[in-house]
């Protein structure tokens, strides 16, 4: 009896599947589930309990509101972070790309650029930079924004990018003009949806950077989160670790959400 | 009955003035010029980088010419943006919007021209019975295999019923029967919609069976255009000559308007002056005879109804014969060759 040939699989069988899942699981959850243990922990060892998060979340106390007011202003700074990427990054690498491919490997240079400065020496040139922008914008924690567009663009541009690279931008764009699209359209409704994945994973990306931000905000004297969460700490260690762990699930969550969104979108338009 | 199929005969003409488009090395135009009448099929032939996609692009407004016009209808529309030229392309990649159905994609120029949905809809869902593809409205590009790519690229730049179609190369990524199959809709929806078409290519076969005229381009400008005829037969030059059709470059001597070559006179496809000359011989002007000059078999290959043999003559050159299918040289055997006698064209001896 002939047997059906089996196709050809590279890779790891299911066993070594499940023991990597198994061990990047751990390597993610167990310090999450340390941080968990620690802010349930009462004076007596062995019990646990929610008064910290029932102190944190019930609004009775005003000991959290400067936490508070640092969650705040770091969502006001992931939107207009995210802004400022889809606003000028967005367009600038479909310019290159379309009008100035010779530029590529500059902008590529210029957007990873960053990520090689560490953040205190980037704090040095802001420093007298933000002088500026204090006179004119003002001194709202808002304005960090500007700041943290450089610091997210390593992470933003190469996500993009990667859309960028698997979409023949080109050809698409000249097809839409070729039927009478002016620019405008041809950005917004042929070019944007199919760099929906590498907008949504440089969002996603800003939003986590900038959720995880201390040094240029602690530098520049602005309140965001994690410069909240540090002075809290020092009084409250336990609402420190609360917040810490709630932003780091978001950021999670978050870069799941986005994943699963664009994972579900390519199987409903493979499927039909 | 679809709305384009009894649509009035959309062809305009189309003028392309010394155009000149200089990139500093290669594939541009020097002083490109041709003029298309409505409804004629125009095949832009030439080998990579003789500037002959640039000079689809020109017209299209996707390559900025440095001097020249572009006239459409008579109107001057050389520095008019593509999306405002009234103009179908077909692309040799795969150029159809990923996000978009088939139907969705077809649907896209009347939107921008403001069609209102319900008669955009049927348009398309027309449009697309045309090429055969009505039942894929709701298929995205993926789901499609190439042919059927290309075919709702061809809906989709035809249903805004431009005044000019422009196809570059859209048959280069397709298999060899998808590709004649599909030049052969092309031809038929061409010549039904009488829609005035420039078809860039680098296959000769591809362009002599569809075009009414072909343009052989070279260096950026037009060497010859004639109907397909008319080039093969009567090549002006020795580059069409060699470029278009398989051929045998023989020495030959002119003399008082005829040709002396392989021991026989023949006729010129052109005047040339007398002495020493390059004789461009078809294959199939050169026959086995009983009572020609000798040669030995090299090669044969069978190629369904006819035959293909290399030979070798006494001064030890070559030539390509081509013969009926049931003639059957054998390699090492000796036959003999004569001229049909057809009109030759020569070149001067270098």
């Amino acid at each position: 009896m002939s047997r059906r040939a089996q196709p050809l699989r590279l890779g790891p069988g299911p066993v070594v599947r499940t023991v990597i899942w198994v061990v990047l699981g751990a390597f993610f959850l167990i310090p999450l589930f340390s941080m968990l243990e620690f802010t349930l922990r009462t004076a007596k060892p062995g019990v646990y309990s929610f008064d910290r998060w029932a102190a944190v979340f019930g609004g009775e106390t005003t000991r959290y509101d400067r936490v508070y007011q640092g969650l705040g202003n770091s969502l006001v700074l992931a939107v207009v972070t995210v802004a400022i990427v889809l606003l000028v990054l967005l367009p600038t690498i479909v310019l290159v790309e379309l009008r100035f491919p010779k530029l590529r490997r500059l902008l590529e240079g210029v957007c990873l650029l960053p990520i090689m400065i560490p953040a205190i020496v980037m704090v040095v040139g802001l420093a007298p930079t933000y002088a500026v922008v204090t006179s004119v914008f003002g001194s709202g924690a808002w304005t960090l924004a500007f700041a943290y567009g450089i610091t997210v663009l390593p992470y933003a541009y190469r996500a993009i990018q990667s859309n960028v690279a698997a979409v023949d931008m080109t050809t698409l764009s000249e097809a839409a003009r070729s039927l009478g699209a002016r620019w405008g359209i041809v950005f917004w409704r042929v070019l944007v949806p199919n760099l929906r994945r590498g907008i949504l994973a440089a969002s996603a990306l800003s939003v986590a950077v900038v959720l995880g931000e201390f040094t240029i905000a602690s530098l520049l004297s602005r309140v965001n989160l994690q410069t909240s969460l540090l002075l809290v700490s020092q009084s409250d260690p336990f609402v420190a670790v609360i917040f810490a762990l709630l932003a780091l699930v978001f950021a999670f969550v978050l870069l799941f959400v986005v994943d699963r969104a664009v994972s579900a979108r390519r199987r409903v338009a493979k499927g039909s | 009955m679809s709305a384009l199929e009894t649509a009035p005969r959309l062809g305009s003409t189309v003028a392309l003035e010394g155009l000149v488009r200089d990139f500093g090395g290669g594939a541009g135009l020097a002083g490109f010029s041709l003029a298309a009448e409505p409804g004629e099929f125009i095949a832009l032939l030439g080998p990579s980088g003789c500037g002959k996609t640039t000079a689809l692009r020109s017209l299209a407004g996707l390559e900025r010419v440095d001097s020249g016009r572009i006239l459409i209808d008579g109107r001057d529309v050389t520095d008019e943006p593509t999306n405002r030229r009234d103009l179908g392309m077909v692309f040799q990649s795969y150029s159809l919007f990923p996000h978009l159905t088939s139907g969705q994609n077809v649907e896209f120029g009347l939107r921008m021209r403001k069609v209102p949905a319900a008669e955009r809809r049927r348009r398309a869902l027309e449009t697309l019975e045309l090429v055969g593809l009505h039942h894929h409205a709701d298929r995205y590009a993926h789901q499609l295999s190439g042919g059927q790519q290309q075919r709702v690229a061809l809906a989709r730049a035809l249903v805004t019923e431009p005044r000019v179609l422009l196809l570059d190369e859209p048959l280069s990524a397709l298999d060899a029967k998808v590709r004649v199959q599909l030049r052969e809709e092309i031809r038929r929806l061409q010549t039904e919609l009488g829609i005035t078409t420039f078809f860039v290519t680098h296959d000769q076969e591809e362009a002599l069976a569809v075009a009414d005229r072909v343009a052989v381009m070279r260096a950026g400008a037009i060497e010859q255009i004639g109907s397909p005829e008319e080039l093969y037969h009567r090549p002006a030059t020795a580059f069409v000559a060699e470029f278009v059709g398989l051929t045998n470059r023989v020495p030959g001597t002119v003399s008082g308007g005829v040709l002396a070559v392989l021991g026989q006179t023949v006729p010129l496809a052109a005047p040339a002056a007398d002495g020493p000359v390059t004789a461009y011989l078809r294959p199939e002007d050169v026959l086995l005879a009983g009572d020609g000059i000798p040669a030995e078999v090299l090669t044969t290959s069978f190629l369904g109804a006819l035959r293909r043999t290399r030979v070798r003559l006494a001064d030890g050159s070559e030539l390509a014969v081509q013969h009926g299918a049931r003639d059957l040289p054998v390699p090492g055997e000796h036959v003999r060759l004569a001229l049909s006698g057809t009109p030759v064209t020569v070149a001067p001896e270098a």
